[in-house]
């Protein structure tokens, strides 16, 4: 059984202590702890980076540990020990599922690490729907997590447009010059309106949508790059050693599926447990309406960037749910489980061919949902090219570059060859 | 443009190739080795090549590994190197259909037909040339005599393949046991071969016409015969074709044909000047120095730490002998009465030990006289069982007491000893005068003398040298602290980025450091180390290590000056015990002759490799066993096994005829636990239930050609043997569950499995083509109670046979249940049978934790059998846990087989006849969360805590030195 006691995050905290937030989705985040200011909590989202980081979180947790676990309990020591905070007045929060994949022990790895450093009065907040603690001075209100709900979905819509447009910007920077203006003004927005009304959101959306739109382009036809795989290293340039950068340095696109899939992900799966295993009809009497709610949302977001005629939509969460359908059990939930595999089909349905599946080294569930199900996709997408890229503090980034090098060569000569072929067929109609 | 020469670079990890083509014709080529010296060896070959064509104009474009950062810094066209490949094959031999490329770093398959399908060796993979030159550098011999050796083989010894560690650890066994190295060089190219197939092949079929490029495949005779026997080809489907050294520079001078071209002299001035432009991307470390007066008082401080010395022509009376038969090298230390030296020897012992121990001896005898008498003799390391039974040696302790008993007499209140050697770290706390907590370093994390002397060579350097150069260098690369074949990469990417060879060597020692520190001691901070360190073994020698050492704990430690003899010391203090010596006599020494032979142990299951040393005086000594079984010795005390009950009682579980045909289970991961529980419930329901057999390598082997992510766990990865074998045997419905869910035991806050246990059947399905030939059923189903059961596994059944019916469903399952529950009650009963056994007999219990598949005797590698040979009574974590309470422990406890570890580690903290030793899969993820907390739980209660990490490796001898240590340590604390 594990150990109950921990330090709480009591009420006088509020107003004296900085709670640090690690640095794993930059947009969304940085939404989420806006919104969090204006419930008067002093959230800050650590912006560190640097190989140190790494370092520290070797020196405080088991080596063997997975890399995302490495790098938040590293950004955190790095943070306490750096004197910038006064340890007595900070306190930490880490977002995480539950589930069978190791990567549910964070909030235990983080307190283990604390410990080791003496300083295991600094509480930890867990964030997590399924396992909450109660913290008396951190609690979440329907308000809140409506809050939060819509900072996700800003979120994935910035993310989504910037990745759309960088590669293709005429003076480099303006897209996320433009994003980090609108992350500061719609945080601040969520937090201080009383009451929200989803028509001034999806009014929101237009507009975000109309102001890329203006970014001054110069399109060519990049290679497109789904970039899919364990969460953390997925999203978190810090961990992937800001592998959208890196595709973009190299003429190519990426195209990230959000976060706001993953969320529909944990609903649907609690549905689906429900219905294996004909246990718990509560869950399922609460999931189904929360699933169909967050769906919804999804796909508000997801018309208005079709309706832009320039920008390109999302695939239906529902199709997305039936793509990996005899390809992998939806049982398979422990870390991105089955999602994984339905994002690879997707984006190679969707004529994103060239697929980098990242994970950390020794990943255990992408064992069998990223790497143990290329092959089958293969057989069903035969032009898709998927490439496996394992992140870990010693692995060489020339060796995961030259490996995604490779993959854009292949690319750009496949679309060559494509373009030679309409160009001749087009010949042969005159 | 088309008329102009076209020119690609090719610069991989250890050399440049250049070829120049007009059109289609090449007209110049050339290798060359470049020693890290990336551009300036580029240019030396571009000048040469200059003098030799005459053209002012060319197009180029780079390729290679180590040439993305010239080409960058350069402003030069580049092309992946796997790319450049391709185009080469398309043009030169386009009905090629498989392309296998191994080069100095990397390895690489290409699949043509069906869109092209190309793929390299990840970050973690063995298996390429500068594996090959490492194992050379073993072998003590060339890569070319290592090869020509090779191809005298007779016979293939089973070497895990994926990184050089892994293999050193087999290879240096079979070496110090005598196996002829002409079978052993085979064996690697075997090991590169199978890493080639499981690392990149994964699974996809090799048809048609398979072409080898690279330089390893176009230099090594041997390899390719490994190749084409394991691949089944023959002289038509293999192609080795004369360009081989030069595919990837080839290709690349045909996709320069689309740049436009430049003036040759601007090309030099490019690459010339891009040394200018080149920013420092690695991360630098301060200097080991500041200044050489710094130097100065370092070494004189380290100069006290000194033993006398005696010459030997001068002293008579009585001396003793110390020999440390490592890994790979021999020492010999020979001690007067008062502790000085009279003779040492320190040497590498060249794969054969036994002559080179007789060499030593004949040379003692002679400067001896008959003035001085060997009054005792002791020998300790890899070796000391050899030697023991060749030269009649008294004693044999096991190394760490050794190193204990040298270090005390430089400090007498020593509380931590570290020992850096040429293979391998062992470090370990003393407390209250007894060794307490032994680390040594895992298979994976190796970063150790012969690692350093591997990369002085690739440089171009001795150690020597390769040392002396690090320890001024001005900004030392940060490498990290991670296994080799990481390291490799970093090392290429400080290349890259422009880092001197000093700057590397000082880089290399600091993070040997590191990885000794944090990966082996795995220390937060240098207090945790102690207050009086003292440091040894042969890599302490250089001085770079010993200072970055320093600067590392931030403080001053002691190295002797025979920090590479203290092992073979301490042997010799610990041999004064002894009043008369046995060891063979001057006379006898004369007539010593030493043979070897190797054979098959088919004792059991495990099939040994044998080796049987026979010695002048008609005695044998045979070593590789895994257990006495084999060796027809009469002293078979009753051993009591738990591991060895299991596995009977699973093999109890027999086919009976039904009516309703074969279902086939196969015997991996969570069968282990449930096999009973299965075979009763198809039993009950008619159907006639065959398990595969427990495992052994071929089993392995069978069905690696499958297995689609080679860093999963062996277990998990040996499981798709077991599907084959099931289907060789003709069974056409195969059953192996999907359980997110394992059984609830009530004593953990959840109960799940891991996600390879839980699903692996997904991965069996997607990657396994034999399986769409049969019916393979896996529903998802909970274990929680027969209901649950029922409702979960019912529409599998019925889908079956529409004639089951739900009461004999729900009949079976209660029977099912009985039976897991008779089987779980056995375990118990017979752990606590044990426990009193070894009471009754006065035997020290070993809890031999792990998961229940650790019983599998090719998983396990017999080590049950070998706790059990050195003394101890072996239980299963699951015979004893139910006799402590449920634990408290700071992590998610939410692992049903992991939970069972916390309560065992309980249980061993309240009895002090009882220990516990944990065995961990390599890859698995859970364990590096409980690992820690069971460590612990042991040491908050000062009871030792040993891990053994295991994988594909197939030799216990750290395995024993780890167990004989903790029984060394157990005597001495008692």
């Amino acid at each position: 059984m594990q150990n109950k006691s921990f330090v709480p995050f009591t009420k006088d905290m509020i107003k004296d202590y900085t709670i640090l937030v690690p640095n794993m989705l930059p947009m969304h985040f940085k939404l989420i702890s806006s919104v969090m200011k204006t419930y008067g909590y002093n959230f800050e989202l650590l912006e560190t980076d640097g190989p140190q980081i790494a370092e520290t979180g070797l020196k405080y947790t088991h080596n063997d540990t997975c890399y995302p676990a490495i790098l938040v309990v590293g950004q955190f020591m790095d943070a306490l020990l750096s004197g910038k905070y006064d340890p007595h007045k900070t306190a930490l929060i880490m977002f995480q599922t539950g589930g069978g994949c190791r990567a549910s022990n964070y909030i235990s790895l983080i307190r283990k690490a604390l410990k080791k450093a003496n300083m295991e009065y600094v509480p930890v907040i867990s964030f997590s729907f399924s396992n909450l603690e109660n913290h008396p001075g951190f609690s979440l209100s329907i308000r809140k997590l409506r809050q939060m709900i819509y900072a996700v979905l800003y979120g994935d819509l910035l993310m989504n447009l910037t990745n759309q447009v960088r590669p293709f910007e005429v003076n480099k920077g303006d897209a996320e010059k433009l994003a980090l203006k609108w992350t500061d003004k719609l945080g601040a927005q969520l937090g201080n309106t009383n009451t929200i009304r989803y028509k001034d959101i999806r009014k929101n959306y237009e507009e975000i949508v109309e102001s890329f739109k203006k970014i001054e382009l110069n399109r060519f036809d990049a290679v497109k790059v789904g970039v899919v795989g364990e969460i953390f290293v997925k999203y978190s340039p810090l961990a992937n050693n800001d592998l959208e950068r890196f595709i973009i340095s190299e003429g190519g696109q990426p195209v990230i599926p959000g976060l706001t899939d993953f969320c529909l992900y944990c609903v649907y799966n609690k549905i689906v447990d429900s219905k294996i295993y004909k246990r718990n009809l509560l869950q399922l009497m609460i999931c189904s309406p929360a699933y169909k709610y967050l769906n919804k949302k999804r796909q508000h977001l997801s018309d208005v960037l079709t309706h832009s005629d320039v920008f390109e939509g999302l695939t239906s969460f529902d199709d997305v749910i039936a793509l990996s359908k005899g390809l992998i059990n939806q049982a398979v939930q422990m870390g991105e489980g089955w999602l994984l595999t339905s994002e690879m089909v997707e984006l190679a349905d969707s004529g994103c061919k060239n697929i980098v599946c990242t994970q950390p080294f020794g990943c255990l569930p992408n064992h069998i949902c990223g790497k143990g199900m290329m092959k089958p996709i293969k057989e069903i997408c035969p032009d898709v090219n998927i490439v496996a890229i394992d992140y870990d503090p010693g692995a060489s980034r020339v060796n995961q570059e030259n490996r995604l090098k490779l993959m854009l060569a292949n690319a750009k000569k496949q679309q060559k060859k494509h373009s030679q072929k309409e160009s001749k067929s087009q010949y042969a109609t005159v | 443009m088309n008329h102009s020469l076209s020119l690609g670079i090719d610069i991989g990890s250890t050399t440049t190739k250049l070829i120049l083509l007009d059109g289609e014709k090449v007209i110049y080529e050339k290798y060359r080795r470049h020693l890290s010296q990336v551009r300036h060896t580029t240019l030396e070959m571009l000048r040469e090549m200059q003098n030799d064509i005459h053209t002012d104009t060319l197009s180029v474009t780079v390729s290679g590994s180590a040439g993305m950062g010239l080409a960058d810094s350069a402003g030069l066209p580049f092309v992946q190197e796997v790319y450049a490949t391709g185009e080469v094959v398309e043009h030169k031999a386009p009905d090629t259909k498989v392309v296998i490329e191994l080069g100095g770093e990397d390895a690489k398959v290409i699949f043509f037909g069906g869109g092209v399908d190309e793929r390299m060796n990840g970050s973690c993979a063995g298996g390429t040339g500068a594996f090959i030159d490492q194992m050379a550098v073993l072998l003590n011999m060339t890569v070319d005599e290592m090869d020509a050796e090779s191809l005298k083989a007779t016979r293939i010894y089973p070497i895990a393949s994926r990184c050089g560690v892994f293999a050193k650890t087999d290879i240096q066994p079979l070496l110090n046991q005598g196996a002829s190295k002409a079978d052993v060089a085979a064996s690697i190219f075997q090991a590169v071969v199978n890493q080639t197939i499981t690392g990149l092949i994964q699974g996809r079929k090799i048809d048609g016409k398979v072409m080898f490029l690279g330089g390893p495949l176009y230099y090594c005779q041997g390899l390719k015969k490994r190749f084409y026997e394991t691949l089944n080809l023959n002289e038509e489907t293999a192609v080795f074709p004369e360009y081989a050294l030069y595919s990837v520079a080839m290709g690349a001078a045909m996709v320069a044909k689309n740049h436009e071209p430049i003036p040759f002299s601007k090309l030099i001035t490019q690459i010339e000047n891009s040394a200018k432009s080149e920013t420092h991307g690695t991360d630098r470390l301060p200097p080991l120095f500041e200044n050489e007066a710094q130097y100065e008082e370092f070494t004189t401080r380290h100069n006290k730490a000194n033993v006398d010395n005696i010459d030997i022509s001068k002293y008579s009376g009585k001396a003793w002998l110390g020999i440390d038969c490592g890994s790979t090298t021999t020492k010999l230390v020979l001690i007067s009465e008062d502790k000085s030296i009279l003779y040492t020897y320190y040497n590498s012992n060249e794969g054969n030990p036994v002559s080179l121990v007789r060499d030593q001896l004949r040379e003692i005898y002679r400067l001896c006289e008959n003035r001085i008498t060997i009054c005792g003799s002791c020998v300790t390391g890899y070796g000391e069982e050899l030697i023991k039974h060749a030269f009649h040696i008294d004693e044999g302790i096991v190394e760490t007491i050794a190193h204990y008993t040298a270090a005390k007499h430089f400090q007498p209140d020593v509380d931590f000893i570290l020992d850096i050697g040429g293979q391998d770290i062992k470090c370990f706390k003393i407390r209250n005068g007894a060794i307490d907590s032994i680390m040594l370093n895992e298979a994976c994390s190796s970063g150790c003398g012969s690692f350093i002397e591997t990369f002085a060579k690739a440089m171009g350097h001795d150690i020597a040298t390769f040392a002396k150069l690090g320890i001024f260098a001005s900004a030392p690369v940060n490498l990290g602290s991670r296994c080799t074949v990481f390291m490799n990469s970093s090392v290429k990417q400080s290349q890259k980025d422009g880092a001197t060879v000093e700057d590397i060597s000082a880089g290399l020692s600091v993070s040997v450091v590191k990885n000794a520190i944090y990966k082996v001691i795995r220390a937060v901070s240098p207090e945790e180390l102690g207050k009086r360190i003292v440091v040894q073994g042969g890599t302490f020698y250089n001085d770079a290590v010993l200072r970055a050492f320093e600067n590392e704990i931030g403080s001053d430690v002691i190295r002797p000056s025979i920090a590479g003899l203290m092992g073979a010391y301490g042997a010799a203090i610990h041999s004064m015990k002894v009043k008369e010596s046995s060891i063979l006599t001057k006379s006898e020494l004369l007539s010593f002759r030493h043979e070897s032979a190797t054979t098959v142990c088919k004792g059991c299951a495990n099939h040994c490799s044998l080796t049987v040393n026979r010695f002048s005086d008609g005695k044998r000594y045979i070593s590789g066993n895994k257990c006495s079984k084999g060796l027809n010795s009469k002293s078979e005390e009753e051993q009591v096994n738990l591991y060895q009950f299991k596995r009977d009682y699973l093999s109890s579980l027999k086919p009976v005829k039904g009516t309703k045909g074969k279902i086939g289970i196969p015997m991996a991961l969570s069968t282990y636990e449930l096999a009973p529980l299965w075979h009763t419930l198809f039993t009950s329901l008619g159907f006639e239930v065959h398990f595969s057999k427990l495992s052994n390598r071929a089993t392995y082997e069978k069905g690696q050609f499958t297995i689609p992510s080679d860093t999963a766990c062996y277990p998990a990865k040996i499981m798709h043997g077991h599907m084959l074998e099931l289907i060789q045997d003709g069974i056409d419905t195969l059953f192996y569950p999907g359980l997110t869910y394992n059984v609830d035991e009530k004593a953990s806050d959840n109960h799940y499995n891991c996600p390879v246990v839980a699903y692996y059947a997904e991965l069996l399905n997607g990657n396994m083509e034999e399986l769409s030939k049969v019916n393979f059923l896996y529903p998802y189903l909970s274990l929680n109670n027969e209901k649950e059961l029922f409702k979960t596994i019912y529409p599998c059944l019925n889908n079956l046979d529409k004639n089951i019916s739900k009461s004999d469903v729900k009949s079976a399952i209660s029977k099912a249940f009985d039976a897991y529950e008779k089987y779980k009650s056995t375990i118990r009963e017979q752990g606590e049978k044990a426990i009193l056994y070894a009471k009754e007999h006065k035997k020290r219990i070993m809890i031999l934790a792990g998961r229940p598949y650790h019983i599998d005797p090719e998983i396990g590698h017999g080590i049950d059998k070998l706790a059990s040979s050195l003394g101890f009574v072996v239980v299963s974590e699951d015979s004893i846990c139910h006799l402590a309470d449920v634990q408290y422990v700071n992590v998610l406890d939410q692992w049903t087989f992991h939970s069972r570890l916390y309560r065992a580690a309980a249980y061993a903290v309240k009895h002090s006849d009882t220990e516990l030793v944990q065995l961990v899969s390599f890859g698995c993820g859970v364990d590096a969360i409980t690992t820690d907390e069971v460590r612990a739980i042991l040491e908050e209660n000062n009871k030792y805590y040993t891990q053994i990490k295991i994988d594909e490796i197939t030799n216990l001898g750290a395995v024993k030195i780890r167990l004989r240590s903790l029984l060394g340590a157990l005597e001495e604390r008692s």
